[in-house]
């Protein structure tokens, strides 16, 4: 089974959300025009990054109901759909929310977990944190999404693994730097080393994109990418340009892969569950020190 | 020695689309920048230039009586080479008109005067040419507080407040700024003879180094001092560092209301654009 998949590394007008749902359409028509299957929007697509006090007035319910939903759930009748938003719960929590529409229909919503709150970033400070993550069915099997931050943590690509994610969808806001010698940024390099690693250690297919542009001084550097089970660089869009990367995947690339390295078939699980519960059972003792 | 050269293809790139970004999206499409013949203003001339066209950045030089005649034509070169559109406004009469006014005042006055007066020029001309001011204060500059608050470090917008004096020079090389201006003692021209170096007490290859490491690469001091830097150059640099640092932030504000510009009232200046 083959499918298309379109990443979106685009601009944003920080809060302007109305102005934001304007470029996600036209990406879409420029995406069905290619008959994409499946198109994936970066980090907070809906709104900008460095929103600060901002996070309350742009916040969006996800339903049909809502006037900017609504127009991407009728979109997502012609094609499959990766958008980033702040979420606005029930209880009036903001969260920063990757949501996966399909068919007319909200499939998904992986609510960010891991809040970077140092350097450049102080997202704990304005969000809430997500707390459950889980693989979910679509017409093109079993896929995981993560926001940014999230996979720099290896426990949640592993849970999306152990959880059937045969695609990873990550999406970034990822601000560019570390200049030196490279060709790319230090932020460019490391987040090809992660994502490379992850394809290969779970012999999985991840595709990854990140907005560009600026905000303040804040560069975001693009750099859309795809990666197949073997850990090969299937597409690579340009960095510092806007871009809407297409790549196909064969997804009976998984079927090859697997017969030659079955990592996943040798992964002792239950091991890992009694180990990892031997050490946070040293309650006063976290990471093992 | 730690090596702080950059590529300079990738610099040049976000430079100049951070220019472009940061004027356009506020609804101008123009420049204006004082230029003085010395590196970092050739630097940024060529980049505004590249961001938005030769067109539609102006060059303004703004000689003092005490000017040099070679940074005046060092500045020509500079308009010659990029294309952009230059302006000569002298500011002897306005300086003097303060100057004149205090008998003896001390060269550090006098200086603080001139790089004020250069700032309304500069943004009295924005407003008749109907662009922002791009500042040319590099990172070394900026972090050592040898800068003239509301002077000129007052901008819009900085390209070059992230790189090192080094790494400026590496770019303007590259940039085909030429070498007679590269290599030259970066002076402020206040007065005859005046180099920046000679004020400071060291050079810019020397404290690049210490500062890449305090800064960027987060060495303590005592970290400095075993990696070979002099006890007292490492102090001196620290005392300059953090005495400094009023002129890298706004003015505190006395905290009363509930919601307080600054602290919990906080808005990304590219706020809805």
């Amino acid at each position: 089974m083959k499918c298309k998949l379109a990443l979106s590394q685009m601009n944003t007008v920080l809060g302007d959300v109305a102005a934001n749902l304007e470029t996600h359409l036209k990406i879409i028509e420029q995406a069905c025009a290619q008959q994409a299957d499946l198109l994936i929007f970066p980090e907070l697509s809906l709104t900008g990054y460095f929103l600060q006090d901002l996070v309350p007035t742009v916040a969006l319910r996800p339903y049909a109901g809502d006037p900017i939903f609504n127009q991407l759930l009728q979109a997502s009748r012609r094609i499959d759909l990766v958008v980033g938003f702040v979420q606005e719960d029930e209880r009036n929590r903001f969260f920063i929310a990757s949501a996966y529409l399909s068919g007319g229909e909200l499939v998904h919503i992986h609510q960010k977990i891991y809040l970077p709150t140092y350097s450049v970033f102080d997202e704990g400070r304005f969000f809430a944190g997500g707390d459950r993550v889980s693989a979910f069915d679509t017409r093109f099997g079993r896929v995981g999404v993560l926001v940014c931050e999230d996979f720099w943590h290896a426990s949640l690509p592993y849970l999306l693994w152990q959880d059937g994610a045969d695609l990873m969808i990550f999406s970034s806001a990822s601000p560019g730097r570390g200049l030196t010698k490279e060709p790319q940024l230090d932020s460019a390099r490391w987040v090809d080393h992660i994502n490379r690693a992850y394809a290969s250690l779970f012999t999985t297919f991840v595709a990854h994109t990140n907005r560009v542009g600026f905000e303040d001084g804040m560069n975001f550097w693009g750099g859309a990418m795809v990666y197949d089970p073997n850990g090969n660089v299937l597409a690579r869009a340009p960095q510092h340009e806007e871009a809407l990367l297409f790549c196909e995947i064969d997804l009976n690339q998984l079927h090859r892969t697997r017969a030659r390295l079955p990592l996943l078939r040798d992964e002792r699980t239950a091991m890992v569950q009694r180990e990892l519960t031997r050490i946070l059972s040293n309650g006063s003792q976290p990471a093992g020190r | 020695m730690t090596d702080l050269s950059i590529n300079t293809e990738l610099a040049t790139k976000i430079l100049s689309d951070f220019i472009n970004s940061e004027i356009i999206r506020t609804g101008y499409k123009k420049a204006v920048l004082g230029i003085s013949g010395g590196l970092d203003s050739a630097l940024v001339c060529v980049l505004a230039a590249r961001a938005l066209g030769p067109k539609n950045v102006l060059a303004i030089r703004m000689p003092y009586r005490t000017s040099s005649q070679d940074s005046l034509d060092d500045a020509d070169k500079i308009i010659e080479l990029s294309g952009v559109e230059s302006l000569t406004f002298p500011i002897t009469a306005m300086a003097d008109a303060l100057i004149e006014s205090t008998p003896d005042m001390d060269t550090t006055r006098k200086g603080n005067i001139m790089a004020r007066m250069r700032m309304i020029v500069l943004y009295d001309q924005s407003a008749a040419f109907g662009g922002l001011v791009v500042g040319t204060g590099n990172k070394t500059e900026i972090l050592l507080g040898y800068t003239t608050l509301y002077g000129d470090s007052a901008c819009a917008l900085n390209p070059l407040g992230d790189l090192y004096k080094t790494q400026v020079r590496q770019l303007a090389n590259e940039l085909g700024i030429p070498p007679a201006i590269v290599n030259k003692p970066p002076s402020a021209d206040l007065w005859a003879g005046q180099t920046d170096e000679g004020d400071l007490g060291f050079t810019y290859a020397e404290v690049d180094q210490l500062l890449y490491l305090l800064v960027d690469e987060r060495y303590s001091p005592q970290e400095c001092i075993a990696a070979g830097f002099k006890e007292e150059f490492v102090k001196e640099v620290m005392r300059r560092v953090q005495r400094n640092h009023f002129k890298r932030v706004m003015p505190p504000i006395c905290k009363l209301n509930n919601r307080t510009i600054g602290y919990d009232f906080l808005y990304m200046r590219d706020w809805g654009t």
